[in-house]
C-alpha cells in the first residue's frame, strides 16, 4: 500500500516507454522491504514522498520546491544543488532533497563493479534515485539531506577515488563524445583531452572564480555527438587538414548494393536502391565531388569536411590522416540576450599531449573574460558586447576569413588611432582655413 | 522559519542557515556561524572579509563578485577558502549576514 494516492502519476505507468513512475515505485518498495538490511540514513519513504509531491504538482500545475538552496562540502564552492520541499509537513521524506553532481568518466564507460559500489553508497545515504546523466554529463545523485553531504563526499573520495562535478559560476564538468574508443571518425582522442583538461582545471571546477558558468565539450568530428557547438562556451570539434581517404572498391560495393548506405540507418523504410549521384554527389554542400566511370573523385581543396559523404559510405570514405580540432567559442542558452551557437575562433589546432597550445587558448580567454566579464555574463555575451576583434586580440590571433560567415554589411567601422595617418587630434582652425563657415 | 539562540540573542534563519535580514546581524551571529562553517579561530582576516562584504552590500545592495572580493581584500580565492572552507558564498556571505546567493548554483 503506497503512502500517497497517485492517480495522475499512475497513468504514466502504461505505454511502451520505460516508466519513471514504475521505477520509482519499485525503489520505494525495495526500501520498504529492505531485504539487505541497509541502515538508511535518510527517510525510508523518501521515494514515496517524492511521488506524493510530484502528484501534488501534477494536480496544481506548479512546482513544490522552494527557491534556491545553498549547501555543499567544505573546500568546494559547488557540486551540490540544495533543494527543500515547500510542503515539508505533508512530505517529510523530501523536506531536504539535495542533488549531488558526481564527475563522470570519459564517454560514460563503466564497470558493473563501479556502479554497484556507487549504488550501495547511495542506497544507504541517499534516496536511491539518480539521473544518468545530467545534460552537462555528471552522474546525478538525486535527493539526500544536508548531514549526509560530507559523509557521501568522504566515501566517494576515500573509498571510490571519485570527485564531485561542478556547479555555480565556475568551470562545469567537461564532457566528451565516445571518441576513438569506438568511432572511426574521431579526429583526436576526445576522452584523453577531456580527462586531461578536467584534471588540469580542478581548481576552476570546484571553486567558483568566474563571472558566470563556463563549459567545455569535446567532439571527435563535426557530427558533434556531444553537441559541443550548442552547449559549451568552448567547443573542441575534431577535423582534418589533408585528403579524405578513398577506397574505390568499397565505393563500388555501395553502388552495387552489397553495402547499405549510412550503415543501414534507413533500413526501416524502402528508399529504393542506393543512388550515389542523388544521395552523395548532389548533396555535397560545396559540390566538390564527382562520380564517373565507376570512380569517385573529391576535390579536397573545396571540401568543408561536413561529414555527409563519410556518414553515408563509412566503409569507403575515411577521415584524413593530418588530424586536429577546431576551437569554437561562445555557445549559450537564450538568457539574457539570446541563444548562441559557438563561433569559429581557431580553424585548426593540433591535439597533442601535453596540450599546451590548447591550454594557452583557454587561459587567454579566461584572462579576458574574468577581467572584463560582468556579473553573470557568459563568454558569448562578452563577445557581443566588446566585439570579436577584442577576443582575437586577447588570444593573439590574426583575423581570418574563416572566422566570419559573411563580412559586415553596415559601415560603422572602428579604426585604431595609429592606423589613421595624422591621428585623431585635429584643430578646427586648421580646417577653417580651407572651408569657410 | 526556524529560530536559533546564541549568546542570549535570537536569530531567524532559513534551512541553509542564512539570516533572515541583514539588519538583524550582530557579532554573536558571527560566533554562531563560525562553528557550522568549519572555522576554528576567527582572525583579523575573517573580520576584514566580513567588513568588506558588508560595506559593499550596504553601498550596492548586492554581494560583490568573487574577483572584486579578492581585489579589495587582497586575498586570493585560495586564501578565502582557507579562511572560509565553504567558500565566499556559503561561508563568508553567510557570516556577514548577506542574503543567500541565488541563481544557477
Amino acid at each position: 500500500m503506497a503512502k500517497h494516492e497517485t492517480p495522475l502519476l499512475d497513468q504514466l505507468e502504461s505505454g511502451p516507454w520505460p516508466s519513471f513512475v514504475s521505477d520509482i515505485k519499485q525503489e520505494a518498495e525495495a526500501r520498504a522491504k529492505n531485504e539487505k538490511g541497509v541502515e538508511y540514513q535518510i527517510p525510508v519513504d523518501v521515494c514515496e514522498d517524492l511521488l506524493g509531491v510530484l502528484e501534488l504538482s501534477f494536480k496544481h500545475g506548479r512546482t513544490h520546491w522552494k527557491h534556491g538552496g545553498i549547501v555543499g562540502v567544505f573546500g568546494y564552492g559547488g557540486g551540490v544543488i540544495g533543494r527543500y520541499c515547500d510542503q515539508p509537513e505533508m512530505f517529510p521524506g523530501v523536506a531536504h532533497f539535495h542533488t549531488m553532481r558526481v564527475n563522470q568518466p570519459g564517454g560514460k564507460f563503466y564497470t558493473a563493479e563501479y556502479l554497484r559500489q556507487l549504488c550501495d553508497l547511495w542506497d544507504m545515504r541517499g534516496s536511491g534515485l539518480t539521473n544518468m546523466h545530467g545534460s552537462t554529463g555528471d552522474i546525478i545523485l538525486l535527493g539526500t539531506t544536508t548531514p549526509q553531504l560530507e559523509e557521501i563526499f568522504w566515501e566517494l573520495t576515500h573509498t571510490y577515488n571519485q570527485d564531485l562535478g561542478g556547479s555555480g559560476s565556475n568551470l562545469r564538468t567537461p564532457a566528451d563524445c565516445v571518441g576513438e574508443a569506438r568511432c572511426e571518425w574521431s579526429c583526436y582522442d576526445t576522452q584523453a583531452l577531456c580527462y586531461h583538461l578536467t584534471q588540469e582545471y580542478q581548481d576552476e571546477l570546484h571553486r567558483p572564480a568566474f563571472p558566470y558558468k563556463f563549459k567545455f565539450k569535446f567532439d571527435g568530428c563535426p557530427n558533434c555527438c556531444v553537441a559541443s557547438i550548442a552547449r559549451a562556451d568552448i567547443s573542441f570539434i575534431g577535423t582534418w587538414k589533408d585528403d579524405i581517404r578513398l577506397d574505390q572498391e568499397a565505393v563500388a560495393a555501395y553502388v552495387g548494393g552489397e553495402l547499405p548506405p549510412n550503415a543501414g540507418s534507413h533500413a526501416g523504410r524502402d528508399w529504393g536502391p542506393f543512388d550515389i549521384q542523388k544521395e552523395v554527389i548532389d548533396l555535397c554542400p560545396t559540390e566538390c565531388m564527382s562520380y564517373a566511370d565507376g570512380k569517385l573523385a573529391i576535390d579536397n581543396r573545396e571540401c568543408n569536411r561536413c561529414m555527409h559523404c563519410i556518414s553515408v559510405m563509412p566503409r569507403a570514405l575515411r577521415i584524413g590522416n593530418d588530424r586536429g580540432c577546431s576551437i569554437l567559442v561562445g555557445a549559450k542558452a537564450p538568457i539574457l540576450d539570446g541563444a548562441q551557437m559557438s563561433t569559429l575562433l581557431i580553424p585548426f589546432i593540433k591535439v597533442e599531449e601535453p596540450y599546451d597550445e590548447i591550454k594557452e587558448v583557454i587561459e587567454n580567454i579566461w584572462d579576458w573574460w574574468m577581467e572584463e566579464g560582468k556579473n553573470r555574463e557568459r563568454l558569448g555575451e562578452l563577445m557581443k558586447r566588446q566585439g570579436f576583434q577584442k577576443l582575437l586580440e586577447m588570444c593573439n590571433l590574426k583575423p581570418d576569413p574563416r572566422m566570419v560567415q559573411e563580412p559586415r554589411t553596415n559601415p560603422y567601422i572602428f579604426w585604431k588611432e595609429d592606423e589613421v595617418p595624422g591621428g585623431f587630434q585635429r584643430d578646427i582652425k586648421e580646417f577653417r582655413k580651407h572651408h569657410l563657415r | 522559519m526556524p529560530t536559533v539562540e546564541y549568546g542570549g540573542k535570537t536569530f531567524t534563519v532559513d534551512e541553509d542557515g542564512f539570516i533572515d535580514s541583514f539588519d538583524n546581524w550582530n557579532e554573536e551571529w558571527v560566533q554562531l556561524v563560525k562553528e557550522a562553517e568549519g572555522i576554528d579561530e576567527l582572525t583579523d582576516e575573517h573580520w576584514k572579509t566580513v567588513q568588506v562584504l558588508q560595506d559593499y552590500y550596504k553601498k550596492n545592495g548586492i554581494a560583490p563578485m568573487v574577483r572584486i572580493l579578492s581585489k579589495v581584500t587582497g586575498f586570493k580565492l585560495k586564501h578565502i577558502y582557507e579562511l572560509f572552507p565553504s567558500g565566499p558564498g556559503k561561508g563568508a556571505c553567510k557570516m556577514a549576514g548577506l542574503p543567500k546567493p541565488t541563481g544557477c548554483v
